[in-house]
């Protein structure tokens, strides 16, 4: 017995460990995108919660704001903007010894003035004689920067980044790119279970063959033809309908062969019955096949909706990559050369394309799980 | 495009194929029921009607283009003049194109096998415990994300800053957490080719979990009951009863992984483009789809080996299809 619980324990104990593994990548990215952009690029993200210490070189005003105060001159202002958030520890007046004093006190600098400087980054700088510098004086602060999340990145990528417009290309291309497949799948799915003709068998082998043939085989020869087409009419090669046919063309074999292998799965009494009434097969098929397929339609459009929206190979081939046109993994792809050293902008893109499929996921997961398995049962 | 066009496009292009379907079976019956009724139900037409938008797409998108594409691999970067056996040769010869063989080789036996065992692993492990299908759930997610949202992820854990900086880069914070050095993770040759197989497998282990799952439930309680009675342990009745009951989930799960591994274009062409010895045949045959104004010819010929290695399973597919028939 005792055996037996130690067993247990270790299977807590591994599994913890894999989901904490598979968890973290995609846990670091959100907290990312919810960073300021500031903090993405000197610290890790798993110091998010904690204070940060930053390095700031910040100026005083310039003389020209000074006022006179019972005799002494005098120069107001806030080093740090007067963000109430952050909090000066250590300042410095040079540059080699950026840390020399502690806030808040009193320093005199060269030239006879004091500098007293807060916590919160308000100083009061006097003088006996007037003040005469052009640019502010140079001042080094260490700064006490506590955590902040902020949408601020989301804005950025989906405004100004053509984010959002990718957002609304890639709908464009996923949604008729999975309604199509299905309608046409259904279709040839009825025909060849529950119809006869000749050559059906040699028909659905074929399709057999084709749900592995890698799409790489199809790019060139249809690249070509696109071409061929656009400057016969003088139109450009690139266009959401030749993606969405593209897309049909690549997922048929495997709706049709899905599809085929549910609607046989149908009793087929029910089929028998409805043809001894006098219904014809179109009849059949509108009246009693759609209304039961539905949860296979809905598995296997998952399953297409997802491989669609995340597809990069056939949007860069088939697709402009100008603003109207460019879906979200392609400018995914571009921005990772555009802005590479840019984090809180490449995790925040990321999340942004993930954001559909993984509301997907979450909320349709059973039928996706079925659709993936039915999928794959194919070998 | 704004959201207003999005809805039209979408409609226009349903619609147009729906309609077709319509049309097409009420202009059938109209024409076939002039002559009898008894025709209608049993039609020597309907079935082409339901067929035919399915065929041509098949025909023009994967039955004519893998005719043409061997036909272009023996023909120039044009595909105008007829070039024998040239592309091949280059190829054999051509220093990436090696490197890509070799890389596609070693992901083939890498990915499969790693993710066959995690998933298993996973799965039983899950069976285990009360909070199995909230970690199940965790584990699959990778599964809904694209690769390129994938490969953002991966890049930022193995993100690189120079020694003494603070790194940003999960993998490497760790490391010098416990007194390493930081390394460019994507910029070392061989050993990159693994990290970037560890976001294909960190995508496709939740699929192998999955099923592994469906079949374990499949596996009669009466029979690891009568084991248990016996006094097989737990080790004994994994290797005796379960592994050899699941052989055929891992044939299936191999065969699906192997198939995507064939193709892995876009983990590759995001993380490195080729760079540092990680290239592979997708990404080969992109680049020369386009590069110097494209080559058809040698672009074809990459595409041409990456068929090659569906082909046993092509043919294992027909046989279990052919049995499934006569059965």
């Amino acid at each position: 017995m005792k055996h037996l619980s130690f067993g247990k324990f270790l299977a807590h104990f591994f599994l913890l460990i894999i989901v904490f593994i598979w968890v973290i990548p995609t846990f670091g990215l959100l907290i990312s995108s919810l960073r300021d952009k500031d903090q993405v690029a000197l610290t890790g993200w798993w110091t998010a919660l904690k204070h940060n210490e930053f390095n700031e070189i910040v100026r005083t005003e310039k003389s020209t704001v000074q006022f006179e105060e019972n005799g002494v001159f005098v120069i107001t202002g806030n080093l740090l903007k007067n963000s109430s958030s952050k909090s000066v520890i250590n300042f410095g007046i040079t540059s080699k010894n950026p840390k020399a004093f502690k806030a808040p006190s009193k320093v005199t600098m060269k030239n006879g003035s004091t500098f007293y400087l807060q916590k919160d980054g308000s100083y009061r700088w006097t003088s006996d004689k007037a003040f005469k510098h052009k640019k502010g004086k140079r001042i080094f602060l260490t700064v006490n920067t506590p955590p902040s999340l902020t949408l601020e990145n989301y804005k950025e990528v989906l405004v100004f980044r053509g984010l959002g417009q990718s957002f609304i290309n890639s709908l464009t291309v996923a949604v008729p790119s999975t309604i199509i497949p299905l309608i046409i799948g259904a279709f040839a799915a009825y025909a060849l279970s529950w119809m006869n003709f000749y050559g059906r068998d040699l028909i659905f082998a074929t399709i057999v063959c084709l749900l592995v043939v890698p799409l790489q085989m199809s790019l060139i020869p249809i690249l070509t033809v696109y071409n061929q087409i656009g400057s016969f009419f003088g139109v450009s090669a690139k266009s959401y309908v030749g993606i969405w046919l593209a897309h049909t063309g690549f997922g048929l074999p495997l709706k049709i062969f899905l599809l085929r292998n549910f609607i046989k799965s149908l009793p087929h009494e029910m089929f028998e019955a409805a043809r001894v009434d006098g219904a014809s097969h179109y009849q059949i098929f509108m009246k009693i096949i759609l209304p039961l397929s539905i949860p296979a339609f809905a598995s296997i459009g998952i399953l297409q909706f997802l491989w669609v929206w995340n597809d990069l190979l056939v949007a860069l081939v088939f697709l402009d990559k100008m603003p109207s046109e460019i879906v979200l993994t392609s400018r995914l792809r571009e921005m990772l050369g555009e802005f590479s050293q840019n984090w809180e902008i490449l995790t925040t893109s990321a999340f942004v394309s993930m954001i559909v499929p993984l509301f997907v996921f979450l909320s349709l997961q059973r039928y996706f799980i079925r659709g993936l398995v039915a999928g794959s049962v194919k070998g | 495009m704004t959201f207003f066009n999005f809805i039209v496009y979408v409609v226009i292009g349903v619609s147009a194929v729906l309609s077709y379907f319509v049309l097409a079976n009420w202009a059938h019956d109209y024409l076939v029921g002039k002559f009898s009724k008894k025709n209608l139900q049993d039609s020597i037409f309907r079935p082409w009607i339901f067929m035919a938008p399915a065929l041509i797409i098949l025909l023009v998108y994967l039955i004519y283009p893998v005719s043409e594409t061997i036909r272009l691999s023996f023909f120039d970067n044009y595909g105008r003049e007829f070039t024998g056996v040239s592309n091949y040769v280059w190829a054999l010869n051509d220093s990436d194109f090696r490197q890509s063989i070799l890389n596609n080789f070693l992901w083939l036996i890498v990915v499969p096998t790693t993710c066959t065992f995690l998933g298993l692993t996973i799965a039983t492990l899950a069976d285990r415990v009360w909070w199995g299908v909230f970690a199940k759930t965790l584990i699959f997610m990778p599964m809904a994300i694209s690769f390129v949202g994938a490969s953002v992820i991966w890049k930022f854990v193995y993100e690189y800053r120079g020694a003494g900086n603070d790194q940003i880069g999960i993998l490497n914070a760790i490391i010098v957490y416990f007194g390493g050095h930081p390394h460019a993770w994507i910029a070392i040759p061989f050993w990159n080719n693994f990290f970037l197989m560890v976001i294909m497998i960190w995508i496709q282990t939740g699929l192998a979990m999955v099923i592994f799952s469906a079949a374990l439930r499949a596996i009669p309680e009466e029979t690891l009951e009568a084991a248990r009675i016996d006094g097989a342990s737990e080790v004994r009745i994994f290797f005796y009863i379960i592994i050899p009951f699941l052989s055929e989930t891992i044939v299936v799960i191999w065969t699906t992984i192997t198939i995507l591994v064939l193709k892995v274009f876009d983990i590759v062409l995001a993380m490195t483009n080729g760079q540092w010895g990680t290239e592979v045949l997708a990404n080969l045959m992109f680049d020369w789809m386009f590069r110097g104004g494209g080559d058809s010819g040698r672009g074809s010929t990459i595409a041409l080996f990456i068929m090659l290695g569906v082909i046993p399973i092509m043919i294992w597919n027909l046989r279990r299809f052919k049995m499934e028939q006569e059965r």
